[in-house]
Formats: structure tokens, sequence, C-alpha cells
């Protein structure tokens, strides 16, 4: 079980991200992270984490998918894509180059409420991170030519990714179907026509409008003296001029219109096995302390399947054979509206409708009869330790501290998220079960799986007797 | 392990960093990770290194028991014998094991490849979740049960899952790879085994592997985190003394060189993939350091690499191009792999080809030899600066009996390679003309 601050990674798996009971962790000093202000707008947060002599540098920018364009969707991460491609400082490819010199790793993702782009580095090389990133903040060259090469390998990204992977697929166009107005309804890829029509001069009017210090959060962590890191900030970040730039809060809300009835897709690809997404609008976090209702989903996918005895592993997979998997997946966090989603195989032997009726049965049984005490408090467990575990890394550390500062919530709300998860009741699941697991706000996917060519019914010898 | 619902965030680049190459434990040394070592009564080898920073208790026991311990007849039985070991052991039915592990909020993971099958426990280091953690997970090494129609159960769904993978062009192209490359070798198996070899186990034959491989002798296991010297002796006393007592070793075969050649295999995906292999690294291999570093600058150095350089920044073939070596007990692959829109998938393969044989002819620059030292080397604290990642390298340095040194002689090794030796060695163990490849999605089959 976890608490989803935000987007789980594609490449790697992320353990998802999320924070400390402070009372449990001794050296956790009370005035740790720390905040400061540029004069310019950026806003650092430090957070010292002294076991290893090593630090991870992290800039989150405000503006993701959600703040493309019809027409250029996308352009979002094409243009993180072009930020490895040179400034009027350091040439095309310089800037992994000369991280990896040093030992660092670099790398950076899109999503659809921000950019982020980060280092790995020993702690003595925070200089030359802070440098390169604050001088592509600025100064980035986009060339016409070097966005001719980039703009393929982002649609070879796009065929590798989503367009020869059926569940992706199946996802994709889910969300563009879940989602009437909202941007969330597109793929923060992009869809493969906009990407075939896009320019250099979309990447620049992009980096022009976001890319300023007053729309970016600094994350640093790691064994770091938190004053010598905005001493730092301040030489390679301060000289940037801030441009006028829309507040989060500013930005059109493109509020969805409300779902009046259950929607339905079916998505053909090459597959073996069907495959069922079910998605409820449900919503997300706005004020911490206010909110109860996203707390309670969370807990909600803890019951239903935060561990092997989980209600959906032991029902559908274990006792009644009817699905291979099945899960439960909720984001708490998020710019725009939120879904809650179950999704799943069937068995062999098994129709999707079998395993959509059985979903919809665990989710009657659970508006009827409610959670039990035993497993809400088997789900805070998971919380619990959840958070503890996560310190172990650095790196999740300051994902969460982005995730949060770049979508309107902030990284002093952790401690409050916590206490609140813990709190949650069996009847405020239940009510929240009843309140945003119904018919008339879902959409339900199915993948129907088309063979690969014409495969005899032999398919363990597939791709060995060409 | 459970699947995360997928969210959509799209990455700059597949993180190739060399971790990849040779294994995730190539790493080179912080001077002093104070590893301990000794053996339980029962003759299990343990690891041990104390760390009192985080409430954390880190345990993982590795067996001799990956997929190259099965036989041919019977594939499959290794990695189904692993996944049963939690879904009823100890008198305690698999509903049971999952509600007291999560009850104090431990995880338990496995881990399998050609030559291992491993079991991890995390559990938070305060007594009462720590010892109940721990008495769930020593009855799942020591007395798993294997009931019968969870065994049907597990089968059903292992053999959908493979009939889904075999829809995929990545696994079709790397199955018939991995089959080309190995032959009959016992790294050929199929880890997950094959679909009328898993129909025909027996819950005995899960039972005979079981007693015969999950072996006191045939075990390491590693512990890190917040517990005494003393108190990690107890407990790997405790999770070692009812293994079987069996002197089963799974003595491997050499590798031979595999017959040259290329299968183009069609598929309707969009873009092809393209794989290229040739047996590489032992653990024990003494050009270890040259053919790790080489690696680095031929295809593992990410965009420091030259493969991603002429592939994907000169060209814009392919989001990922990556090589890799993954040392085993025998030779493990040393792999090359890309994907790309069909169309252009010939000319993405012959550039390929022509980076390697230059590399191999040539060798690197000192330039590029340099670079890569200061990565590999100026890296290694980012390599040991978790708990996590600091078990992993335990493991392996237990599994493979490498010196307790390892960590510590690694950075000299590295700082020693010179440009001739990686030319040298590249000259004598990868011969680009005797490769195996395979191209799924090709626009001409054969």
């Amino acid at each position: 079980m976890r608490f989803n601050f935000g987007s789980v990674f594609h490449v790697r798996r992320l353990p998802v991200i999320t924070f400390i009971l402070v009372s449990m962790i001794s050296f956790e000093a009370s005035a740790n992270p720390h905040e400061y202000m540029l004069a310019n707008g950026l806003k650092l947060i430090v957070k010292e984490d002294h076991r290893s002599p090593v630090v991870v540098s992290q800039i989150w920018y405000k503006a993701g998918s959600i703040d493309e364009l019809n027409g250029t969707t996308g352009i979002a991460h094409v243009l993180e894509h072009m930020m490895f491609k040179g400034t009027k400082n350091v040439s095309s490819g310089e800037f992994s180059k000369q991280i990896a010199a040093v030992g660092g790793r670099n790398n950076a993702f899109t999503a659809r409420d921000y950019t982020a782009y980060f280092q790995q580095l020993h702690k003595s090389k925070l200089p030359l991170a802070m440098k390169l990133e604050a001088d592509r903040m600025n100064n980035l060259k986009l060339t016409k030519e070097e966005f001719a090469k980039e703009i393929k390998v982002v649609m070879e990204e796009r065929r590798l990714r989503t367009d020869d992977q059926a569940h992706s697929l199946v996802y994709e166009k889910m969300m563009a179907v879940a989602y009437q107005s909202h941007p969330y309804r597109r793929p923060v890829v992009g869809w493969m026509n906009d990407l075939e029509n896009m320019s250099v001069h979309d990447a620049q009017e992009w980096y022009d409008r976001w890319y300023t210090p007053n729309n970016a959060v600094l994350v640093v962590v790691g064994d770091v003296n938190p004053n010598e890191v905005f001493s730092l900030a301040k030489k390679y970040y301060g000289k940037i001029k801030s441009r006028p730039i829309v507040s989060l809060i500013s930005r059109k809300p493109q509020t969805e219109p409300i779902q009046t009835g259950i929607k339905r897709l079916q998505v053909k690809a090459p597959a073996q096995m069907p495959h069922l997404i079910m998605g409820y609008h449900a919503p997300v976090l706005h004020d911490a302390s206010a909110d109860w209702e996203p707390y309670a989903l969370e807990m909600l996918v803890g019951v239903l399947n935060g561990n092997g005895s989980a209600r959906l592993n032991k029902e559908l997979v274990r006792d009644l054979h009817i699905a291979s998997s099945v899960n439960a997946a909720y984001d708490a966090t998020g710019r725009g509206p939120g879904l809650f989603f179950l999704n799943g195989t069937p068995s062999e032997g098994k129709s999707v409708a079998e395993l959509e009726s059985a979903l919809r049965n665990e989710i009657e049984r659970l508006i009827r009869e409610g959670v039990t005490e035993k497993e809400l408090i088997r789900a805070k467990a998971q919380v619990v330790s959840g958070h503890v575990f996560q310190l172990d890394s650095m790196f999740y550390q300051a994902m969460q501290i982005g995730q949060l500062e770049s979508i309107g919530l902030s990284y002093l709300d952790i401690d409050t998220i916590i206490k609140k998860l813990q709190a949650v009741t069996a009847q405020q699941i239940r009510e929240v079960a009843k309140k945003y697991l119904i018919d008339d706000g879902l959409t339900v996917a199915v993948l129907d799986p088309q063979p690969l060519e014409k495969k005899s019914a032999t398919p363990s010898s597939v791709g060995l007797r060409h | 392990m459970k699947k995360t619902f997928r969210k959509i965030i799209s990455s700059q680049l597949f993180r190739c960093f060399f971790a990849f190459f040779l294994g995730i434990y190539t790493q080179s040394a912080l001077a002093t990770l104070p590893i301990q070592y000794w053996q339980t009564s029962s003759g299990t080898r343990v690891y041990f290194v104390e760390s009192r920073e985080l409430p954390i208790l880190d345990i993982s026991v590795d067996f001799s028991a990956g997929s190259s311990a099965d036989t041919p007849e019977k594939s499959g039985c290794a990695s189904l014998t692993l996944q049963l070991l939690d879904l009823g052991a100890g008198g305690l039915s698999e509903d049971r094991i999952s509600k007291l592990l999560a009850d104090v909020g431990a995880q338990l993971s496995a881990r399998f490849d050609r030559d291992r099958a491993g079991v991890s426990l995390r559990t938070l280091s305060n007594k009462n979740e720590r010892n109940q953690a721990l008495d769930v997970f020593s009855k799942v090494i020591q007395h798993p049960e294997f009931p019968e129609k969870t065994i049907k159960r597990e089968r059903a769904r292992v053999i959908a899952g493979l009939k889904e993978a075999e829809t995929k062009p990545g696994y079709i192209a790397n199955r018939t790879l991995k089959k080309m490359l190995y032959g009959d070798h016992p790294y050929g198996l199929r880890s997950s085994g094959e679909i009328d070899t898993l129909n025909r186990l027996q819950r005995k034959d899960l039972i005979d592997f079981y007693r015969s491989h999950y072996s006191a002798v045939n075990a390491v296991i590693s512990i890190m985190g917040d517990v005494s010297r003393s108190e990690a002796a107890a407990i790997a006393e405790a999770l070692s003394k009812n293994l079987p007592q069996s002197n089963v070793v799974n003595r491997l075969p050499s590798v031979t060189k595999p017959i040259a050649g290329i299968k183009r295999i069609a598929h309707p995906a969009t873009q092809s993939h393209i794989q290229l292999a040739y047996p590489g690294l032992k653990r024990d291999d003494p050009d270890y350091y040259p053919l790790l570093v080489g690696n680095y600058i031929l295809g593992g150095g990410g965009f420091a690499s030259r493969l991603m350089e002429e592939i994907r920044q000169k060209r814009g073939l392919a989001y990922s191009v990556h090589s890799s070596f993954y040392p085993l007990k025998q030779a493990g692959p040393f792999q090359i792999g890309l994907q790309t829109k069909k169309e252009q998938s010939e000319e993405a393969l012959m550039i390929t080809q022509k980076v390697l044989t230059d590399f191999v002819t040539e060798g690197p620059t000192k330039k590029e030899l340099i670079a890569a030292k200061g990565n590999i080397i100026g890296g290694f604290p980012l390599r040991i600066d978790s708990n996590k990642k600091i078990m992993g390298y335990l493991a392996v340095i237990g599994f493979y009996n490498l010196p307790l040194t390892y960590l510590d002689d690694y950075v000299s090794a590295v700082d020693n390679v010179t440009v001739e030796q990686i030319k040298d060695a590249f000259q004598r163990r990868v011969l680009p003309d005797g490769m195996v490849k395979v191209i799924v999605g090709a626009m001409k089959k054969e």
C-alpha cells in the first residue's frame, strides 16, 4: 500500500513516493527540510540526508501535458528531449557527457502536471550539476537540425511504449473517453499526427513560455549543508531574470463536465488475453487539512489491493480463479480531476464480462457491508512501514517534495497527509465507495485481443518456427 | 510482485546505465563497507552489514536454484518452486502468510535468474514487527507446503502469462536469441518453463526440487540493517537450521560458441526489435574489468556510449540502444538491443554492426577511457547509497563467493584497465561475425 503522490514511472519501477513518520526517526531534525526563495522567484527546498556522500538535485517546472493545446500535444515532452541538445555555452549532448564523466547520472521525465530534470552525483559535484541545469533554464539553443533528429526519436518512443503495447494503447484510448474535455484526455507523449507536424518553433514557444525561475522548484536532497546549497543556487540560478508567468491557480480550470452515464469502449490490438480497465471519476486532494475523501479512497485501494490477502487478489485470483491478475489504483494528487481504477486480466476460460461482473460484486459488497476494522488496520500498517522504507532512497524523498510542490500542494503537507491517512475510518471508506464507484461516472475499456498474423494453435513455439 | 497501474510519464531515455550491463552489482568500492562473514551451524554462509541509521531490517536468502537447475523435461520446475514458497508454509495458509506480513508492514519479494533463486524480506526493525515477520519468513523458506490446488492455480497463471508474452515482439526476440545463443546448454532453458513441461509438473517434482536445491549448504544469507551482530547470528541460525540437508550441487557445463546466424521473424508491430548476442562473462572471469569498462564505452554508458551516439544522437533511429554483459557462473550473455521503425530496421542493424566491429577492431580512444573511468569510479558512491543497493551487492558477493574485499578492490581494478587491455579482451572474446541475431517485426521474413 502506498500513498501515491504522483505518477509512476514507466521506465524504471520506482516504488511510489511516500514520506516518514517523523516520530519514528530519531535523526530527523525538526528544521529539515529547509526552504528558501530566490529573488527571481525560484523556490529551493533542501533536505539533509547524511547517510552517504551523495546528492540528488531535481528541478521541477510547473508545466506538463495538462498545459498543452490541441495540435501540439506532446510538446512538453518533446521540449524535455530538446533540453539535452545544447545551449549557448554547452554543445549538443555535452550535458549528459559532462555529468557522466564525473560519475553522475542524469535524466528527466515529463508527466501530465510537470516536467522535471535531475542529477545524482557525489556531493562535491553539485556545483557542476547546478551550473549546467541553470544554464539550460535560460540559454537553450533550439535548432531545426537537432529538432528534426530528435522528433524521430520521440516517435520511436511512442511506437515502443504505446503503439506496440496493447495495454498502453487501451489505457491511452480509455483516457480519451473517460475525460470529455479535460486535457488529461490527451497522452503525455502526444498524438502521432501532432508529433509528425510539430516544428522547432513549437518547442521554442513552449520553452519561452514556461521555462523561467518563477515557474520552477529546485529540490536538493543529500549529504549537504542547506545554506551552502542556497549560496550555490543564488550563484547559478540567481542571475536568471524571471518572466511573467501564469501562476498555477490562475490557469484555466477546464473543469470536466459531469459524466451522466456509463461509457464503454473496445480496443483491438495484437495480444493473447483480453484485458479490462474500469475507471471511475473521483476527487483529488486540494486542501490537505480540510479534505477527507481522497484519503478514504487511498485507504480503499489498500483494502482492495494492498497485500496478497487483500480483497481483490484473495477473491478473484486465489479463491474464485476468475482473474489471473487484478489491481486497484488511485492517485490522490494531481492538478486535474482524478480517476479510481480497477483493472485485470481474466483467467483462461473466463471472459472480461465475468471479470467485470466479479469486480462489480466486490464494489457492491463494499458499499453494502463496508470494510472490517482488521482490513483497515492492515492497510494502515502498510502506510506506516511504507513511509519508513522510502527513507532508504534520497531520490524518492526528493520526488515526493517535488511532486507536491509542482501541483500546488506543499512539502509541509506531508505530515498532515500521513496523519489523515491514519485517521481514515471504515465508515468513510464505505461512503466514498458509495459516492464515487457508481455507473454514471464509470468508463469501461476492453482489450479485444487480435492474433499475430495467421498464428497456429501452438503458440509455445512462436518465433522459433520461422 | 504487484504490477502498478501504469501512468503516463515519458522519460528522456531508458536508464541504460551500466548497472544493467555487468549485472546490477558491478560497482567499485567505497573502501569501507564493513562486511561481516560467518557460517551457521548447518553450514549456511552469512554476510552481514550493521546499519543503525534507519529502523529497517533487510534479509535475503539465495539458493543455487535458478532456471539452469532445471532439466529440459521439467523446465519451469525451478521457477514454480520459488513461486510457491510463500503460498502455504509451516501450517500457515497463503492467506494467513499474507496477513501476518501485512499486519506488521513487512514486504516479501523474490528474484530469479539462470543461477539464483532468492527470497527477500524487508521489515521494520522494532522487535514486535521484526519477530512476526521473521517467523513467517523462516517458515516460508524452511517449511513450504506446495498445496496441490495452489500449484494448479499458479501454473495456470504462469501459462497465461507465457501466452501473453509470446505475442510481444521484445519477448519473442529475446527468447529466440537465447535459444540461438545457448542451444542445449541449461542457460538456454526458458526461465518460466515451457507450456507442455509446466503442464506435466507434479507436486512431487516441486518437493523434490526444493529438497535437493534449497539446502543449507546451498544457501547464502545476507543481512543488513538495524540489528546487532549477535541478533543477526540468531536470525541466520533460525533461518537455516531447518533447511533441507542435501549436497546436490548444480554443476554447469561451459558455454560453447554459438552457430552464427540471423533470424527474421514477422510481427504486426510498427517497430522491429533487433537483438544480437554472444557468450560473455563469467563471474570470476579474468577479462571482467577490461570488458566491463570497454562496454561502458561501446553501449553501456547511455548517452556517453558509441551506440547511442551513432544510432540515436546522429540519426534518430531509436529511442533506446544499449549493450550489456550479464555475468553468471558460466558465460552470461553479451547482448546488444534496440527497437526501430520497421522500414529502417536493416539500416539500423547495419550501423549497429559497424559500431561493434569498429570498436572491436580499433579499441577505445584514450579520451573515451578517461571518461569511462571517471564515470565508473566517480559514480561508485551512488551504487551503495542505500540499504537496498548494498543488499544487492552483499547477495552477489555471497552467492558467487567473491572476496569480502570485492568492493574495495573494484576501484583500483577499474583504474588499472588500459586501452590495450580493452582492445585485446574484446578481440579475443567478442566476434562480431560470430554473433547470433534476431529481428522480430522484420520487413522480410526468413
